[in-house]
This record gives structure tokens, sequence and C-alpha cells, in this order.
């Protein structure tokens, strides 16, 4: 929640950031789409997480985007890249419609352990249709837009990263708008005390609900993205890890800010590609000690590293009402 | 009939290693109330170590009856070690935080052990065959086990009898089931709470690690073991209730069974079915099959 920064700024860093990929050497326009893509999905459970509820298994509206993509692109013949991030979105979002108000009457780890069990159900059905082409999933074509179809290699990555990040930049945006809303304070009440909502007069499940179905629409739309970018989908997207690696990067990130969930983003795709590199046999022992460290010495996330100093009194304050909370559980 | 008998076979003795992983995780969750994501990481620890030391007994020329006791032996020793300096070493630094932190400290276990493991043992399939075939086959109304399988079975009820026991007609489970109800009240009458703690914490690691051991003569101990296991007793505890030990043997019988059963039926679909009854109790019981019904404390 940058309280300085203006969306019209934003929508030029957006621009900036998007034209400095001309100059980004090809390997890391790759990386850079996958961070967007994931930041994205991480964004959609910082939003859910400001009511308190964390989703285990993104990885359902995840693999629902990329299959609905995948087998509405094959069938209908859509190869935009933009039509196939609003279809992603649109099934990762009517799903979300689905479990979203039968998900929110719980809490804590109920809810975690529920979003798991969906998501799994999904992984155990995909694996075992053979129309999908079973664990082994299948591929797709090279992705067009407007009408143009690139056969150069890196102005096919460039205009997939252009998408990715104007699409994520603008979820961004709109997360933010979220988050100073009406809306979006209710949902921190309804985190701190959902009982005091309803006396309040507001549905604590609406809000939940609502919160939920937008996640699931950034999951979706993120499913897309993964999908052009590998060109490549199998059941792994709905898997317990897929959607671990998620939540690892919303708890990187923090929920004090929405830049810091892009910065996460990339901090996690630059470790894993590096230590992908160097420590070929041990990266997920990097990315465990990496997170460890995170939740140790950063428990705001990374977000705190740039708002604490200018809102220290209320984060104090905050502080001050996590520790009263953690001691009576 | 034989067919039905055949499942219904089958899933016990699923169930009953299954069963022992899931009693360390419910105790864990009961204890300390967190959901260790790490646990199947010490079910594939103790599988590893249980055929390092087969392997090494077997070399020595010795039966297989050694290799086995051995192989629990050394389980054992490692596993609460690893327990303890695990809990004392890291987990201690995170108490009081969130639950859904907590859950992401023992998933970043759970990423260093899985690397851990691959380190020392390779990413090649391990077997440890030799104790499978000490107790001989055995003929059960016109079925041919392995005896091994069927020994499984009642060596898990002796082990879920013994906790039962412990945490139920001696002090010291009094003293834990004290901190499991009501930890705040248990630390004013004076119960060290950290020493309980640790304690659990080691015994969870151990039980784990101890299923690990007693399937590793069954299994082709490779990556990815740890994450399979884990899936499959998140699922049990949820079906029973965190942290009831009656509600991990029902839990471990249904989805034992739910496993042969679609074994024998629809294969592949196990995954499916088994996810499917832990969101069907979710949906209508979702504190669990056997949990007892608490006030709500705000």
């Amino acid at each position: 929640m940058k309280k300085d920064l203006h969306p019209l700024a934003m929508i030029a860093l957006i621009a900036g950031v998007t034209l400095f990929g001309r100059v980004l050497p090809t390997w890391t326009l790759s990386l850079a789409t996958i961070a967007a893509s994931n930041a994205l999905i991480a964004l959609g459970i910082v939003v859910l997480a400001r009511t308190g509820n964390v989703s285990f298994g993104q990885g359902l509206f995840f693999a629902a985007g990329g299959y609905g993509v995948a087998l509405i692109a094959s069938a209908w013949g859509i190869t935009d890249a933009v039509a196939q991030v609003i279809i992603g979105a649109a099934c990762g979002g009517l799903l979300g419609l689905v479990v979203g108000p039968l998900i929110a009457r719980y809490s804590g780890i109920f809810f975690g352990m529920l979003t798991l069990a969906l998501s799994m159900v999904f992984y155990g059905a995909l694996v075992k249709s053979t129309a999908l082409g079973g664990s082994d999933g299948f591929n797709v074509g090279r992705p067009t837009l407007f009408g143009l179809s690139f056969t150069d290699p890196r102005e096919a990555d460039f205009m997939l990263y252009a998408v990715s990040v104007i699409v994520t930049g603008f979820a961004g945006i709109g997360a933010t708008i979220l988050f100073r809303s009406e809306f979006g304070l209710a949902s921190l009440a309804v985190r701190e005390n959902n009982l005091r909502v309803e006396y309040l007069g507001i549905s604590a499940n609406r809000i939940i609900s609502i919160n939920f179905v937008t996640a699931a629409i950034f999951a979706g739309a993120s499913g897309a993205f993964a999908l052009m970018a590998q060109r490549h989908i199998d059941p792994q997207f709905a898997y317990w890890t897929t959607s671990g690696e998620f939540v690892f990067i919303a708890v990187l990130a923090g929920n004090q800010s929405v830049a810091a969930v892009f910065v996460a983003s990339m901090a996690l795709e630059l470790v894993r590609s590096f230590s992908n590199l160097y420590l070929p046999n041990t990266w997920q022992l990097v990315l465990g000690v990496f997170l460890l460290g995170v939740i140790l010495f950063l428990p705001r996330g990374i977000g705190s590293l740039w708002i604490r100093s200018r809102r220290k009194r209320s984060a104090s304050a905050e502080a001050a009402l996590t520790a009263e909370r953690g001691a009576t559980p | 009939m034989n067919f039905f008998l055949t499942i219904v076979l089958d899933g016990l003795i699923q169930a009953s290693w299954l069963f022992i992983v899931a009693l360390g995780l419910t105790l864990v969750f009961g204890v300390l109330k967190i959901l260790n994501i790490a646990h199947g990481s010490f079910y594939a620890l103790g599988a590893y170590i249980a055929a390092s030391t087969v392997t090494m007994v077997a070399a020595r020329g010795l039966p297989p009856g050694v290799g086995f006791v051995a192989m629990l032996l050394s389980v054992a020793l490692i596993a609460a070690a690893v327990g303890l300096l695990l809990e004392r070493g890291l987990l201690k630094m995170f108490y009081g935080r969130d639950e859904v932190v907590l859950l992401l400290v023992t998933y970043a276990v759970f990423l260093i052990l899985e690397d851990v493991t691959k380190l020392i043992w390779g990413v090649n399939p391990i077997y440890a065959t030799q104790p499978y075939e000490m107790f001989g086959n055995l003929e059960f109304a016109g079925l041919y086990y392995v005896g091994y399988d069927l020994v499984l079975i009642p060596i898990s009820a002796l082990i879920g009898f013994a906790i039962w026991f412990g945490l139920n007609r001696t002090v010291i489970g009094k003293i834990v089931l004290a901190v499991i109800h009501n930890e705040e009240m248990s630390v004013s009458m004076g119960v060290r709470v950290n020493r309980v703690y640790a304690i659990a914490f080691a015994f969870g690691v151990l039980l784990a690690a101890l299923a690990g051991a007693l399937t590793a003569p069954k299994i082709s101990m490779q990556p990815g073991l740890s994450s399979d296991v884990i899936i499959l007793s998140f699922a049990i505890v949820v079906i029973g209730g965190l942290g009831s030990v009656e509600g991990a043997a029902v839990g471990a019988i249904l989805v034992g069974l739910a496993r042969a059963a679609s074994v024998h039926l629809m294969p592949q679909a196990e995954l499916f079915m088994i996810y499917l009854i832990m969101a069907a109790v979710l949906m209508f019981r979702p504190e669990g099959l056997f949990k007892r019904e608490t006030a709500r404390r705000i």
C-alpha cells in the first residue's frame, strides 16, 4: 500500500518496465515472464491473505486456467495471447465462483487444508484423464498477438514479456486500489475479528468469497501465461508443491506492499536460476534456507524493507497486536 | 467374495504403515499446533537409513532378522536425535508466530531435507529387500500373502496401543494431554512446556521414520517419496480429526481401503478417491470425524 504513488505514475512505471525489456538479454526475458506470471498468482494469495485465509490450493485455479486455455485454444483455434489470458482468467474466475462461497465458511488451517484437498482432487482427476494426456500432459502452439505471428524467438519472448508485465502491472494497480477501498479495509477487519465485522452488518463470508474469486481470476490468468511460456501443460500445474511455491512468494513479499510481490517473485526466479546454474543438485536446499532466513529476519516480508521506515508507528502497533494474538491461540 | 477379501486385506496392510505415519503427524499437531509438512521427509529419511543399515548388515553375511532389528534401532536413534535437534535448534525460534508461518517453516525444512537425502543417497532407486523374505509366504483363505506384510498389521496395532496407553495411562502422557488441551493452564501449573514440545516432536519424527523403516523392504526408495507420503498422511489426519489418535486409526483404515479398492477397481483414481473423501469430510465435519467439539475462542 504505497500511499504516495499515484495510479498514473504506476502506469508510467509499467510502460517503462515494458520498454526496458527491449534492452534486456533474451534469457532474462523468459525469466521475467515467469516471474511476472508468478507474481500475479501470488498477488491473488496476498489479496486473499488480507482476510486471514491462506490458500494452499491456488494450483487448482492455475491449472484450470492453463487447461481451459489449452483446450479452448485448440478447439476454436484461438492463438491470440490477450484472448488466451482473458479465457484463462474467466476459467479460473468461474471455478472460483463455484468454490469460493462453499469454502468461505472455513478459516485458518481448515481453509488451507480444504483448498489443498480440492486442488489434489483436480490433480488426481487430471492424471487419470487419458483424453488430456494423463500425467504427461500435452503441447500447444506458439501464441500470436492481434493477428501478428512471431517467428523470431526473441520477438516472441518479448511479446509474451510485454503482455505479462502489462497484465500483471494492471492487476497490481487494481489490487492497490482494492486495498485502499472500503472493501479492502473491511477485508483486513475480517482477519482481525470476523465476528465483530458481522455485528457491524457486513457479511464476512461475502468479503472472503469476493477476495477468493479475485484470487482465482489472477491464478487463472497466471495459468494462461505459464502455458504460453512453456507451450506445454501437465497435471503438475495442480500439484501441491506448485501451490506451495506461490504461497512461498506471497510470504516472501508480506502483505504490506504490492510492489514487494513483484520483487519477491523476481528474487525467487533469480535465486532459482542461479542455483540451478551453479548448484544444480541443491537448489531446493538454497530455497529452503532462503525462506527460513526471510521468515526469521524479515517477519513482515520483503515489503517491510521500505515500508517500515515510513510507517513505523502503525507497524509497531500492529506488531503488538500480533504478539498479543500469538500469546492466546 | 475372495475379491472383496483381497481388497480388505490389502487395505489393512496399507493402513498399518499409514497409521504409524499419521500418528506422528497428529501427535505433533496436537501438542505443538504445527501441521508438519516435513513429516513425509522424516518418513523418507527413516526408509533411507533403514536401507543403508540392511545393506550393511547383509554385506557382513548376517541373517535378515539381525538386519531387521538393526534397522529399527538405527532409525529410532537417528530419528530421535534429528527430532530433538530440529525442535530445539530451529522450530523453537518461531513459536508464537502464526499457524501458517509455522507451516511454511516446515515447508522450508521439507525443501532442505529433500536435497539432503538426494546428496547422501543419490537420485537412483535404492532397494533393501532382504528382510521382506524373512517371514516367508502365508496362505490365507486361498490367497497368498507375503508374511512380512501381514506382520505389519499387528506391529502397527501394537504401536498404536502403546501410544494410546502412554498418553492415557501414564503420568507423562497425562501431562502431554494437559498441554494439548490448555497450554496456558499447564504452564501455570508448573509443566515445563518446552520439554513436552521437544519430546512430542522427537516422538513424531520417530514414528514417521519408524514407518519408513518398516516399509523400506517393500518399496524402492527414490526422490518424491516424501511428498507422496505427506499428501496421504495429511488426508488421514484431516479425515480423522487433527490431534486425535482414534481418528488417525480410522482415517488410516479408510484411506488404506480406498487405496486398495481403487488399485483393484480403478487404477490411477487413487489420489482422486482419497482427496474426495477428505474434501467431503471437511465439508460436512470440518473438525474431522473424531475431534471433540470445543468452545470457540476469540
